[in-house]
Order: structure tokens, then sequence, then C-alpha cells
């Protein structure tokens, strides 16, 4: 370790020397290591989905650095806490880059926190891997979304329980928490519904607010809605904490997979730990990656991941897959373009493909999103999901949902020449439309 | 772990101790077995299946056979407990301990050996897979010895209605001597009725029978009887389904009183140590929610040291986490009180800022010991599932927190108005300076108030923890709601308190269906603020002296 410091740091001399010394700051910082920004809440209401992800990042950085780092360089994490707080997002984020100078940042959760970092990384021009499922209908230049799109989660799950094999579900409630994703999300799938034949009236939308705790009334709707002699299937968009007294009251108002079975976005391996899962048996989630997938990578990763927790109980879920594919490509991408700057990592990193854990590889495309396989599982007595269905192929993100009328003529491709989050394929301008 | 099933007739731990109930009656009623070579064949289709479809084939061709003895692999097979070697291709029932399984012979349940878990294949299923086996375990236990099984499996029968279940039902009516379970036999032959081609006059007679019902399934299958339903009978179905409806509506409002009510309760828990605190102190206690929370991680606590010690007492670690969520909390407050309020009376915007401090500290150090994810507390066995009456759904937690909630709520009650103790307390809050001339240790009652109001709050949180999530953010959730039910209620009075929750609670299920979840509760936000403009010191306001105190 101390000969490798010692290496690198006269290398980082010759380096200097070489080149004029441009920045007057600690030169041991920069000629050392090469920082990485982990962005995501120790604190708060989102730490505790994010506190995992931190965690995660650090094994990875370890793991690259006991390969030997990046370009010669060993990687340094720098971890701050933005406290589930937004605008400290915002700040942190300035932070991490002006000051601590990273070459990239890895982190976010929630799509608020996500929108709120977005004219810094414009601004100072830096990197976000974003590893978190959304809503869709944004593609930025500094923002590489390594989570699912709605094509790569929810239509999919729709499309598996309209299908002989979801049990031909003819009737719908969309419950989702009151914000930003869940409303986008199921405007977009109440619009593809329709154009699949689903009459208005079988449809059911039903918001909540965050934390929501007293599930009764809604539970009984859900039941009275189901009872109109068609199969009946909830889509929850239920975010984080208010998903186990949810399931604690279907459970106990009788409601059962056969009958009327949910499917879940936000609910992975994390959150049913804190739960009994035994009466849960046979609902759905929809991920592109199940800590029960068999591969050979995936095995691997858990035991990494457990012994780097020093818990042999730990779970793994998909944003932890979604930072792997992205740290792993962002990797790739640096040694590619031989440097971390920003500018040549954008343009580097298009095209690069790394192996996920579901045994496949994921691409990055030129919309910044990623190629992903999409799974349904059904959950376990244990607390696990057992893949029920999943994608012949790997499935495209789609930032502009094709299925919204304002957006339907929306792509996005970073390469160059055209270099446009929002190009209208229709009028043939970039920024046809607000770019967010 | 308790595994927490709901108390319905036909859930699935039921029906599989239903099953096992009928293995053990089929030494004695051999009649029906099929050859057990068929039985073996079918069996061993498991274990060249491939894809749910042929999964559901084979159990199909299983019971067919109509040999009761199928029941067991077929409830294992729902349960996710059937395997295949793959060495041989043989089928077991395996349970699984860590690494390896023991194996069990399928039919007979003799042990026959163990395995580890690479050696072994998971038959897997989906719901399709698992609703056909609930189907056909109806037909296959109608003719069990236990009126109870008999029930379950014709309550199985109506939920997955079966043309080809009405003879084997009309052969069980006959011999059936349990009137209750006649009566439900005949129900779930009219649902299959209405399935099959019989002839009209037949499915009339069905509908006025599954009319009489009332219940929600009852009208779940007439609507879909009634879209592809002959003209003649449609009007019948028709009407059938407004008479259910009418009914139903009538027991809306019964449920949305008792969701009220149970909301309330609820809302009661969370706020009365809080109507203690600030009601009755003054304190502005922003830290009472992690009171609450410290309950909840107490109970978890004391759960997990219970599970490790005698697992067999599980189901009474709720009572035995009860005294000790109390001291936790009690002693919390106490120090609290002590070690930084005290120095505060008299300065709320401090006291405010103060104890949200505390808040924070309270909640981190949680973060750090326990971690930031959610912790498991297990629903004790009494506490899952609910039961019906009429067609009113009640949940055996929320009935027991309404329950537990009343008590907590008498005694302290009692304690304030009837020993003394309370005596001091109130005197101290109404009049210090004279209360302290009486040989009063004001001091010290400020912070045995201040820890009972804690305690309270702790064990609130013990019943809380079996309704929601045990995470260091719990507390955030009951903050504004309690501030909310004391201020309405009345500072400084129990009674108002209690009149407070209950009418928030109710007032925001009876809006809650019309308005949503979301408005519901900024409409009932709305009519408190209108509400204490024209009565500011809530529901029921301090008279005389005491108020300016």
């Amino acid at each position: 370790m101390f000969e490798v410091k010692k290496y690198s740091r006269r290398l980082a001399g010759a380096v200097m020397i070489a080149g004029s010394i441009a920045f007057t700051g600690s030169v041991r910082a920069e000629g050392d290591t090469i920082k990485i920004g982990v962005l995501h809440s120790l604190s708060g209401t989102m730490a505790i989905s994010e506190t995992t992800l931190k965690d995660a990042m650090l094994m990875l950085i370890e793991e690259q650095n006991k390969k030997g780092g990046v370009l010669g360089k060993k990687l340094e994490a720098v971890v701050v806490d933005p406290a589930s707080d937004w605008p400290l997002f915002a700040e942190k984020a300035r932070d991490l880059i002006s000051k601590d100078k990273v070459s990239a940042v890895f982190g976010c959760w929630t799509s608020v926190s996500r929108k709120s970092v977005l004219p810094v990384f414009a601004e100072l021009d830096n990197l976000l891997f974003y590893p978190v499922q959304y809503e869709g209908e944004e593609s930025q230049r500094n923002v590489f979304y390594t989570g699912a799109a709605p094509n790569q989660q929810a239509i999919p799950a729709v499309d598996y329980l309209m299908s002989e094999d979801g049990g031909s579900v003819k009737r719908w409630v969309l419950a989702g928490t009151d914000y930003v994703y869940p409303q986008t999300t199921n405007k977009i799938l109440q619009a593809y519904l329709k154009s699949k034949g689903v009459a208005d009236e079988d449809i059911m939308v039903n918001y909540t607010p965050f934390g929501h705790s007293d599930w009764q009334t809604i539970v009984s709707d859900i039941k009275k809605f189901g009872s109109a002699g068609k199969k009946t299937a909830v889509v929850s968009t239920i975010n984080g904490d208010a998903n186990v007294p949810f399931y604690k009251e279907l459970a106990n108002q009788g409601i059962k997979a056969e009958d009327i079975p949910v499917v879940a976005f936000s609910v992975g391996e994390e959150e049913l730990a804190g739960l009994d899962t035994a009466p849960l048996v046979g609902h759905l989630t929809a991920w592109n990656y199940f800590q029960s997938v068999e591969t050979p990578g995936n095995a691997e990763f858990i035991k990494t991941w457990r012994a780097f927790a020093k818990n042999d109980k730990r779970v793994t879920n998909d944003p932890m897959e979604a930072h792997y594919i992205g740290f792993n490509m962002w990797v790739k991408a640096v040694e590619k373009a031989g440097t971390t700057d920003p500018d040549a990592v954008i343009d580097a990193i298009v095209g690069v493909s790394v192996p996920n854990l579901s045994g496949g590889y994921s691409t990055m495309m030129p919309n910044h999103h990623i190629t992903k396989p999409v799974l349904i599982g059904e959950i376990q007595a244990d607390g696990q999901m057992e893949t029920v269905w999943q994608t012949s192929g790997l499935v495209t993100g789609d930032e502009w949902s094709d299925y919204l009328p304002e957006s339907k003529n929306l792509i996005a491709d970073w390469r160059k020449p055209m270099s446009c989050g929002n190009f209208n394929v229709a009028t043939g301008k970039c920024g046809g439309q607000s770019t967010n | 772990m308790t595994i927490s099933a709901p108390k319905y007739p036909a859930s699935p731990t039921i029906l599989v101790a239903a099953l096992l109930a009928v293995l053990t009656l089929v030494v004695f009623a051999p009649s029906v077995r099929a050859d057990e070579a068929v039985v073996r064949a079918g069996l061993a289709k498991f274990a060249t299946a491939k894809g749910f479809g042929e999964v559901e084939a084979a159990v199909r061709e299983l019971a067919a056979t109509g040999d009761p003895a199928v029941s067991k692999p077929l409830a294992a097979l729902s349960e996710g407990n059937l395997y295949v070697r793959k060495s041989d291709a043989a089928v077991f029932i395996a349970t699984s301990n860590g690494e390896t399984l023991s194996l069990a012979d399928p039919l007979t349940g003799a042990e026959a050996g163990t395995a580890k878990a690479g050696e072994m294949a998971k038959v897997r299923v989906n719901n399709a897979v698992r609703g056909a086996i609930r189907a056909v375990s109806g037909s296959l236990t109608l003719g069990s010895g236990d009126a109870g099984v008999r029930l379950a499996a014709a309550n199985a029968i109506f939920s997955r209605p079966d043309p080809n279940t009405i003879d084997a039902l009309d052969a069980a009516i006959a011999k059936e001597t349990d009137a209750t379970v006649k009566a439900r036999m005949q129900i779930a032959r009219s649902s299959s009725v209405l399935a099959s081609d019989r002839s009209d006059e037949e499915k009339s007679a069905a509908i006025k029978l599954i009319s009489g019902l009332g219940s929600r399934e009852a009208l779940n299958l007439l609507t879909s009887f009634q879209s592809n339903a002959p003209d003649r009978l449609k009007e019948e179905a028709a009407s059938a389904i407004r008479s259910i409806n009418g009914t139903l509506m009538a027991w809306d409002v019964a449920q949305n009183v008792w969701y009220g009510i149970s909301l309330g309760s609820v809302l009661l828990l969370a706020a009365i140590g809080l109507a203690i605190t600030f009601g009755v102190m003054g304190v502005i206690n922003m830290a009472h929610g992690e009171m609450v929370m410290l309950g909840a991680y107490t109970t978890f606590a004391v759960q997990e040291a219970i599970r490790a010690t005698a697992p067999g007492l599980l189901d009474y670690s709720l009572i035995a986490a009860l005294p000790c969520a109390f001291v936790v909390a009690a002693a919390v407050g106490i120090a609290v009180e002590r070690g930084i309020i005290r120095f505060l009376y008299g300065r709320p915007l401090e006291t405010l800022l103060a104890t949200w401090g505390v808040s924070l500290i309270l909640q981190q150090a949680v973060r750090t010991i326990f971690g930031p994810t959610n912790r498991e507390v297990a629903n004790p066995s009494w506490m899952s599932g609910g039961f019906e009456i009429g067609q009113l759904a009640i949940t055996w937690n929320r009935l027991w927190i309404v329950a537990f909630s009343l008590a907590v709520f008498a005694l302290l009650l009692l304690i304030s108005n009837r020993s003394a103790w309370g005596l001091q307390m109130r005197a101290v809050t109404q009049n210090r300076r004279m209360a302290a001339s009486m040989g009063i240790r004001t001091p010290w009652v400020d912070a045995f108030t201040f820890g009972l109001g804690s305690g309270i709050a702790g064990i609130a949180g013990v019943a809380l923890s079996q309704i929601g999530n045990v995470s260091p953010n719990l507390g955030q959730g009951y903050i504004i709601d309690s501030f909310m039910v004391v201020v309405f209620g009345g500072v400084g009075n129990l009674w108002g308190t209690l009149l407070g929750a209950m009418s928030l609670g109710i007032a925001n299920k009876f809006l809650e269906p019309y308005a949503g979840a979301v408005l519901g509760k900024i409409i009932v936000l709305v009519l408190i603020i209108l509400f204490i403009q024209k009565r500011p010191r809530g529901l029921f306001a301090l008279k005389g002296r005491a108020v300016e105190a």
C-alpha cells in the first residue's frame, strides 16, 4: 500500500513537471488520487434507502483499488450527507465539484433531489450517475440514468399482468404516493392502458401522502373496485416507508395475490426486510435485478457485499446493481478516454458495455440511458423475489415516453453533432420543448 | 417467527392444516384411493414440467385422480416446498434448514434423508398455479370428516367456481349433516352452476341463493355472470346486484365509522403522552414522536431477546415489551427534562428549538445503533388477520389497538384524578408558587410528570409498531397529528384529547372516500384552523384561574 502510494506520488510529480502546474490547490490531492463524489442521504427520511447505496459505492471503489485503480491512480471516495434536504443536495454537489474536485458523482434517490442538482452539474460540467428507477421525461448531457425508465419497468409489468400468465387482468388500480415519480408514471400507464383498449371506468387512480400509515379505507376501496366481476390488479408506485403498513393492511384484510395481485415498483429486498412476508407470497415486483438471480457474477457480488458489510444477512437490491453498472461504465469510459475530464468521458461512455449481474451486458445508449432486462418477481416467504417472467432480450431505456402526447416526438442523442436532449423529430429542431 | 395468517375461512394456512387433517383421515376412508402408481406417475410430471403452464396441467392431472392423498404434495407445492432431486428426478417435500434440506416422501410423509441445497431444484409456482391448487383442493377435501375442513373446501370452490365440481358438491350436500356447512356448500354449488351450462331455471335459483349473501364476493360473481348471461337471467342478476349494492351501502357507513374510530385510537395513542407534556405542563415537546419511536425499538429489542432465549413465548412479547418501553421512554424523558427543559420553562420558543434538536439527536442515535433500515416487529398470532361482522371487515390488530388506547386513557385519567401524585401534578401546573409553599417539591413533580408523558408515548410505540414501520423516522409521522389532536381537543384536558382524536379520526375517514387521502387531510387541517380561530382554546377549554397560571 505504502509503496503504491509512493509510486503514484512520484508519477504525479512527473506529470506536474511535464505539464505546467494547472491547479494551485493541494498538490497532493490533485496528483495522488482520482476523487469520486458520493451524494447520498445518510440522515433524514431517505437515509433508509440511500445509506445502503453509499456503502455499495465504497465497496465498488475499494474493489477497484484492489485491481489497481484507474489510469494507474487510486480512487478516493468523498462522502457527503445531503440529509434528505433537497436544496442541500445542490449545495453539497457544488462543494463536491468545486471544492473537492471530484471527477464524477454517484448519487441522488428521489426525483426532486435529482432535479435540484441538475443545474449544478450543467453549470460546473461534471458527471452524475443516477441509480434509481424514475419517471423519465428527461435527458441531460451531464447525467447518466442507470436506473429504469418507465418502459424498463412499469410497461413490461403491465404487459405481464395483461398476459395469460399474469392472469389476464382487465381492471387496474394505480396507487401511488403523491409526488412526481408516481404521477408521471401513472400518466404514462393510463395512456398505455387506454391504447390497449382499457375503458376509463376500469382504471382507478389513487394518491396518498408520503409516509401514509392508515390504509384501511384505501384497501377496502381496492376490494370494492375488485368486486366488479373482472380480474383486478394493483399497480403500486407507493414509496418507501408507506409500503409496510400498506402490505400489513392487505394481509389483514385477506387480499391474496391469487385474487388481486399487487405489482410494486418501489419495493425491493431492502424494503421487505422490515416485514413478515409470509402473507404476501405471490405479490409481484418489477425490477431489472433481483438478489435471487442465479448467475456467477451475482453470487460473487453478494459475497463481496456481505464481506464488505460484515453481515452475512445483508440483502442486495436493484439500485445497487445500477451503481455497479454505472461505476464500471465510468471506469471503462475513463480508460477509453485516457482522462477523467468530464467532456472526454461524456463522449467516450456512449456505447460502452459492461456486464450486469443478471448474466448479460448493459450498454450506455446515446440518450444516456442503459439497456437492461426486465424481471417480474413474486415475493417469497423469505423476503426474496423469484423471477416468474422476464423480457426475452434487453430493453433500451426510453427517456421521452412514446405514450404521452407532449413527448412522443422527442428523442435524445448526445453524440455529436446532434448533442441534444430533446430533439423534436416532427419539427426537426432541438429544444422543441422545455429541457427540464 | 410468527406466521401471521389472516383468519379468513379459506386462508392458506388453515387450508393446509385442513389438508393435513384430511390426510390422517385418509387411512380410515380408503374408499376413494386411486392406484398409488398412478398418483406417483402424476407426481413425476413435476420433475419434467417446463414453465408454469405445464406445472398447472400436472396439478390438474393429479387432482383428477380424486385421491385425497394428493392434497399433501399439492399443499407443499403451493407453499413452495416441493423439490426435485437433480440426480434421479425424484420428487420430495423438503424443508430448509440453512444449507441443507430435509426430505420427505410426498405421499406418505416418511423421512427420506437430507440433501444439499444445490442438489435439489424447487418446483416453481406462480399465482396461476397457486390459484389452480386452491381450486382443486376444494373438491378433494369435500368428503373430509372434519366440518371445518369441509367448510374451507366449500369456500375454496365458491371463490373459484368450476362446473366440474357440481357432482361432487351434490354428493357432499346429500351427506352433509352440519347446517352451516351445508348452506355454504349449496352456495358454492350455486356459484359453480352459474359458471356451467345448466338450465336457466337452475341458474335462476342460484342467483337467488347467492344474492341472499349480500357480500362483495356475491356481487363479484353476479357482475361477472351478468356480463354474458342470457337476457332473461340478465334482468334477474341486475336486480340481485341492485339489492346487494343497497345492503353494502349501509355497511359502508358502518365501516367508515369503524375505520374512523380505529384511526382515532391511533391518534389518541400518539397524542395522549403529549396531552401531559404539552397539555398539562405546557412544554412544546417536539421530541415527543421520538419517545414513541423509542418505545417501538424497545419492542423490537425485547422481541429479539425473546426470540433468542424463549421462542415459544414470542406471542407474549408485546406484553413483556410494555413495561420495558415505558421505563426506557420515561428514563429518556426524565433525563431530557432534567438536562435541558427545566432551564427553559417559560420560554416556549427556546423549548421548541431545544426539543427539536433532541429529536434529531435521538433519531440519529437510533440510526447509528440499529441502522437506517426498517426493523421487523412480528405481529403475534392474536393480532393478525381479521373477522367479519355482516359485511364489516374488522382486523384484529386494529381492534386490539382501540381497546388498548382506551385502557391507557382510563389509566391516565385515574392517575391524574385519583392519585396523590396526580393531585400534586395538577397543583404544580395550576399554581406553581402556591404548590411550592404547600411543601410540594415542584422540580421533582415536573420531572416525573414529563417522565410519565414520555413513558406513555413509549407504550404507544409498542402498539404503533404493530401497524406501521419501525424506523428512525417513525416519530416524525405522528408529531404533527399529535399536536393537532391536543390543540383541537383543548390544552390541559384529557377528555378533550379523547374526543379530539376520535372526531378527527372519523372526520378524516368520512372525507377520504370522497376527497382522497391527500385532499382529505388538507380539508381536516383547514377545518381545524377555522375551529381554532373560533375557539382558540379547543373543544374543552380550561376555565377559571387555572387558565392564567
